[in-house]
Parts: structure tokens; C-alpha cells; sequence
């Protein structure tokens, strides 16, 4: 497999997507500082919105990129928190907890991934629901959770409530950029190519050479181990673990609106999307169940109507890369044919 | 032991019923239908409301209820599903997990959190049982879902192979350009495939909500057990579905006596070890076997 690299990755970028990455540079600096002059309540709301970043880039990394829908991202979502629970309980420090958690529920995917992946699209979409279900289940058989009823993270209790509040929003920015960072670096690398060129094409991709399983079993481990950290975050800013919040259904759904209206396959549509849907949560999420409707019924119509979601209208119509990852770029005509 | 057994043979008539519409129509369309078990939870709530509305017994509720759910199959093959499946295999697992999320919350913005059921409008078929020997109990329900599993997977298979609109289904599943070039309407054919599937969902349903209680999110449940059931059968034969279904009803019947919790434990469980157990054997995905099931030529 040759690829005319040598040096033409400086043509990778544009003057709109340096400005872009300069500009997130900038947005990440503002939004270090920003406890400083944010309320409390801007604070929290500000660490959901890294924690929706993370939640939708994830999903993409494995749907998008590796042509893997799953139902049952939730699962590690709960073992993010299950985890963090459990540590704690055994005198870890609970912001240590939570990224030892999420290393831990990374390990448990690689096993899993050894058969789950061998399962095709919705074969494997609800297979992973299935695993859900029943890791939720076995989570209650545990004594410390106590069953539905839950626990909490009483360990955080020794921090008074800013000091909380703002570790656990730096906590949530650094996971963010790191997870965001580690995708785009990935993205870029030689497994970043092999991605996209099964999320063009999986067959062509095995027949060139590339090594399907392993690149979709390091994005099933990538997304197992980020949305562990969400998990965790969430559970940090909770403080309490219900077994049926944390594995229910509804994370994923949250992942796949994000997902499908920001741009599937798209870096920049998961961030778009995980912003969309945290506006439209602040306004309309008191409503309740219309709320759920209108989430449902508006992935129904994007995946019909504009199913390279909103980044990919943005996109051909402006002929904008704000993000560039891969090497297509660098071959003006193979850009065209993604059209 | 033996009655435990007998319990979890029996419903797995149950989980037949309602996991052969989610193979046949992945067999047609090569859809699996995220919505199904949303969709037999509505044809629920349906039967309900003419029941406790209207004093219509849930049998003869059917008469209307399966109409419907057929037309509304119709319309959804027409306006979404074959919009979807044209993007690929992974659209049509997108489009239908929002539409179960669409028609779940509908259902509770309806009737609410309360749970429901058919069972006060069934006389006594919901606890009548005959007595076998050895003080063993046999549910008329039961055993009527699974006489009707055994009618609904014969007769799909009997229509499949003996009429002319079951050809061309099979036709349409194989080659749809081909059959289109002697004259077969893909666009028809695809609609009445999923109008067949509603009719089993909509059965399916009636069975869920007079053996049990059913509130608005037991949807997933359904799907998830119809899932297994098709999977775990791996088809193959007329019997495949069937066995699938029974396999999942033992292990759902074990695990409840070993555990509180192990009724829905024992299922999944089953489930992982035979995807487990089937990837290293063979490596083909079930899905594909389950096509060769409703669509083989008959012997």
C-alpha cells in the first residue's frame, strides 16, 4: 500500500482550518478559565456539554468511522460509573477513581470485542443491547449498589461544593480535549486511513490490505474506554448511581441524535451536534416526553432526509474543512468522489 | 422440574410468535426493524383501548386491530423503510430506533405510567389450565400461543412457497431488478411484505398484553427477546424460529428458579453463549441463515 505522503501533509491544511484549530485552541483556553466568572449553575451546565462532546465523538469514532451502530453504548457509560462507585468505595480517591474506572471498563471491552465485533450491522447493534441488559442486571446483584435503589458517591462528600464544582469541570474540559485530541492524532495516523477507508468501503479496505478487525477493535476499545469517562463525570456531578439511570437506553439515543444531526463520519458534526442537542435540552428538556418525541422524530428525518447530518451540508455547500483528518485531502480528485 | 420445564417449552410459543416477524422481515427486506417490539406494544394498547372503551372482547378486537396494523405497515414500507434501506445497512437501524423511540413516549404521552393488560377482558383464559398428571398445570394461554406459533410459521412458509405473491416476495429478496424485469413490482411486493410482518406483530402483541402486564416502554423487552429467540434458532428449518424461542423460554424458566433476578439473566446468558459458541464454529452471522430459512425453495 503506497501512499504519496512524503511531505505533503503540510497541504492538509487550509488557511479556514488552521484558523479553525486556532480558534479551538483559543475556546479551550476561555473555557479554562471560565469558572472563574461562570455562576454555579453555567459551571455544571458547562461540564454536560464536555460530557455530551465526549458522549457524541465517541459514538462517531465507532459508528462513523467504523461502520459500527451500537444500541448498547450505555453499557460502558454505567460501568464508567459502576466502577468509579466501587474504587471508591475501596478508599480510592474519587476523581482518580474515575479515570481508573474508565481504564478498567477499556480492558473488559477488549474481551468483549472479540465476539461482538465478529457480528454484523444490527446483529451487532443489538447484540450489544443485549450485553447491556445483562451487565445492567448483573451490576444489581452487586450488595454495594443495593439493586435499583443505588448508592452514592459519598466519598466526594470531603470536598466542599466550589472546590467539587470545579475540579470536576476541569476534570470534564481536560477529558474532552484529550479524547477529542487522541481521535483527531488518531485520525491522522496510518489506522486513521485504514478507518476511513472502511467507513467508504469495508470490503475494498479488506482487499487493499487493511487489518479491519484490529482498527475496529481499537475504536470499539477507544469508545469503550471515552464513554466510560462520561460515566464517570456524569457520576461525579450526580453523586448518586441508580443502575437504571446509568444503563438505560436513553444515552444511546442521546449519542445517535448528536451523531445524525451534527454529521455522521464527520469530526466536526459530533461537536456540532453535541451542541445542538445541548441547546435544545437546556430549552425544551422540561417538557418532558414531547421532548423524547421530538428527539426521535428528528433522528428519524435527518437519517431520511439528510443523512450526512448538518456538517455535511455545511460542508458541500461550502466546501469547508475546518478539521482535516486522513490524507484525501492531499488528492484534490479522490475529495471529489467523497461527494 | 419437569413443570419448570414444561412452563418454559410453552413460552416459548410466545417468544416464536413475536421473533418471526423480526426474521421475516429481515429475510425480505433485510431490515431488522428496531421498532418491532414498540410496534407490537401499540397493537397492545390498541387492543386495550377497544376493550375497556368500547367492551370489544380482545378477540374480536383483532378484526380491527389487524387491519390496521397491516395499513400502517403499508404506509411505513412506503414513506420510511424503503427511503431508508436505500443508504446502506445502517440507516434503516438508525431510522428505526428513533421511530421505537417516537412511538414509546407517544404511547406514554397517551396512557401513561400505568400498567395494563388484557387479562380482565379474556374471562378466565389468563390463569384456565388443564391438569396433567403428576400436579402438573397446563395454561390454556399457553398452549394456544403456541399452537398459534406453530399456524403462523407453517402458514408463512405455506404462503411462501404456494402463492403467487409469496413468490414473488422471495423473487423481490433475491434480486429485485431481476424480479422487476419479469414484471414483479418491488415497491407492491416490499409493502406487502411488511403489511404481513404488522399482522404477526399485531398477534404477538394481543399475546403480550393477555399473558402479562405491558406499560408504554415495553417495547424493548419485546425486541430484545424476539432478537434472541431468532438468533439463538439460527432457523434453517421451519423449526429453527420455533426452537430459538424455546430455548430462550427453558433458559428464562431455569434461571428464575435458581435466582430472583435470573428469569431475564438466563436469557441473555443463553443469547451471548450461542453467538459465543456459533462465531466459533462457523463465523457466519445468524441473520443470514434465518433468510435461507424463509426463503429456500421447499423441498
Amino acid at each position: 500500500m503506497t501512499f504519496p505522503s512524503n511531505g505533503t501533509s503540510i497541504e492538509r491544511w487550509t488557511t479556514s482550518s488552521r484558523l479553525a484549530l486556532a480558534a479551538m485552541a483559543m475556546a479551550l483556553v476561555i473555557l479554562a478559565v471560565a469558572p472563574a466568572f461562570l455562576g454555579a449553575g453555567m459551571i455544571d451546565r458547562m461540564t454536560a456539554l464536555f460530557i455530551y462532546v465526549i458522549l457524541a465523538a465517541m459514538w462517531n469514532a465507532l459508528a462513523g468511522f467504523g461502520g459500527l451502530v451500537s444500541v448498547g453504548q450505555q453499557v460502558f457509560f454505567g460501568l464508567g460509573a459502576y466502577f468509579t462507585i466501587r474504587l471508591a468505595d475501596a478508599g480510592l480517591n474519587p476523581f482518580v477513581a474515575l479515570f481508573v474506572a474508565a481504564i478498567v471498563t477499556g480492558a473488559l471491552s477488549i474481551p468483549l470485542s472479540l465476539f461482538m465485533l465478529r457480528l454484523k450491522g444490527g446483529e451487532f447493534a443489538i447484540g450489544m443491547w443485549v450485553v447491556a441488559e445483562l451487565v445492567h442486571l448483573l451490576v444489581n446483584l452487586d450488595r454495594l449498589i443495593q439493586g435499583e435503589t443505588g448508592t452514592s458517591l459519598i466519598s466526594l462528600n470531603v470536598y466542599d461544593s466550589t472546590t467539587r464544582r470545579a475540579t470536576i469541570y476541569w476534570l470534564a474540559l481536560i477529558a474532552m480535549a484529550a479524547l477529542l485530541g487522541t481521535l483527531f492524532i488518531l485520525m491522522r495516523s496510518r489506522a486513521g486511513a485504514a478507518m476511513q477507508a472502511i467507513r467508504d468501503n469495508e470490503d475494498a479496505a479488506t482487499s487493499v490490505g487493511v487489518r479491519v478487525i484490529a482498527t475496529k477493535r481499537l475504536l470499539f476499545v477507544l469508545a469503550a474506554f471515552g464513554i466510560a469517562v462520561a460515566g464517570g463525570l456524569w457520576l461525579a456531578t450526580a453523586t448518586t448511581f441508580q443502575p437504571k439511570t446509568y444503563f438505560s437506553v436513553q444515552w444511546t439515543a442521546y449519542m445517535i441524535f448528536m451523531v445524525l444531526v451534527g454529521g455522521i463520519g464527520k469530526f466536526e458534526g459530533a461537536i456540532l451536534g453535541a451542541i445542538l442537542f445541548f441547546v435544545i435540552e437546556t430549552f425544551f428538556g422540561g417538557t418532558g416526553v414531547w421532548y423524547l418525541i421530538g428527539l426521535g422524530a428528528t433522528a428519524v428525518l435527518f437519517s431520511l432526509y439528510l443523512p450526512h447530518g448538518l456538517w455535511g451540508e455545511i460542508e458541500r455547500r461550502f466546501g469547508l474543512q475546518l478539521l482535516p483528518v486522513g490524507y484525501r485531502l492531499t488528492l484534490p480528485d479522490l475529495l471529489k468522489d467523497k461527494r | 422440574m419437569i413443570n419448570t420445564l414444561i412452563q418454559g417449552i410453552l413460552l416459548g410459543g410466545y417468544y416464536a410468535v413475536i421473533a418471526c416477524g423480526l426474521s421475516f422481515m429481515f429475510s425480505v427486506m433485510r431490515i431488522i426493524n428496531l421498532a418491532h417490539g414498540s410496534l407490537a406494544v401499540a397493537a397492545a394498547y390498541g387492543l386495550w383501548l377497544l376493550a375497556s372503551k368500547f367492551g370489544i372482547s380482545p378477540f374480536a378486537g383483532l378484526l380491527i386491530v389487524l387491519p390496521v396494523m397491516a395499513a400502517f405497515g403499508w404506509l411505513l414500507q412506503r414513506f420510511v423503510l424503503e427511503r431508508s434501506a436505500r443508504g446502506g445497512t445502517l440507516l434503516p437501524i438508525l431510522t428505526t430506533f428513533g421511530l421505537s423511540i417516537v412511538i414509546d413516549n407517544l404511547l406514554f404521552e397517551q396512557f401513561g405510567a400505568d400498567t395494563r393488560s388484557l387479562a380482565p377482558f379474556i374471562g378466565n383464559l389468563s390463569y384456565a389450565s388443564w391438569q396433567l398428571p403428576g400436579h402438573i398445570f397446563v395454561g390454556k394461554l399457553a398452549v394456544m400461543m403456541m399452537a398459534t406459533a406453530i399456524v403462523i410459521l407453517g402458514g408463512l412458509q405455506f404462503f411462501l412457497s404456494r402463492f403467487a405473491l409469496g413468490r414473488a416476495i422471495r423473487a423481490t429478496a433475491e434480486d429485485p431488478d431481476t424480479a422487476g424485469l419479469v414484471g414483479i413490482d418491488a415497491r407492491r411486493v416490499n409493502a406487502m411484505a411488511t403489511a404481513i410482518t404488522m399482522v404477526t406483530i399485531g398477534i404477538a402483541g394481543a399475546f403480550l398484553a393477555m399473558r402479562a402486564t405491558f406499560s408504554a416502554y415495553a417495547g424493548a423487552p419485546q425486541l430484545l427477546f424476539a432478537f434472541e429467540a431468532a438468533v439463538i434458532g439460527g432457523a434453517g428449518s421451519l423449526w429453527g424460529t420455533l426452537a430459538g424461542g424455546i430455548v430462550l423460554g427453558l433458559a428464562q424458566s431455569l434461571g428464575a428458579q435458581l435466582h430472583p433476578q435470573g428469569f431475564l439473566i438466563g436469557g441473555h446468558v443463553v443469547f451471548l453463549l450461542v453467538v459465543f459458541l456459533r462465531l466459533f464454529r462457523s463465523g457466519v452471522p445468524t441473520f443470514s441463515k434465518i433468510r435461507a430459512f424463509f426463503l429456500r425453495s421447499p423441498a
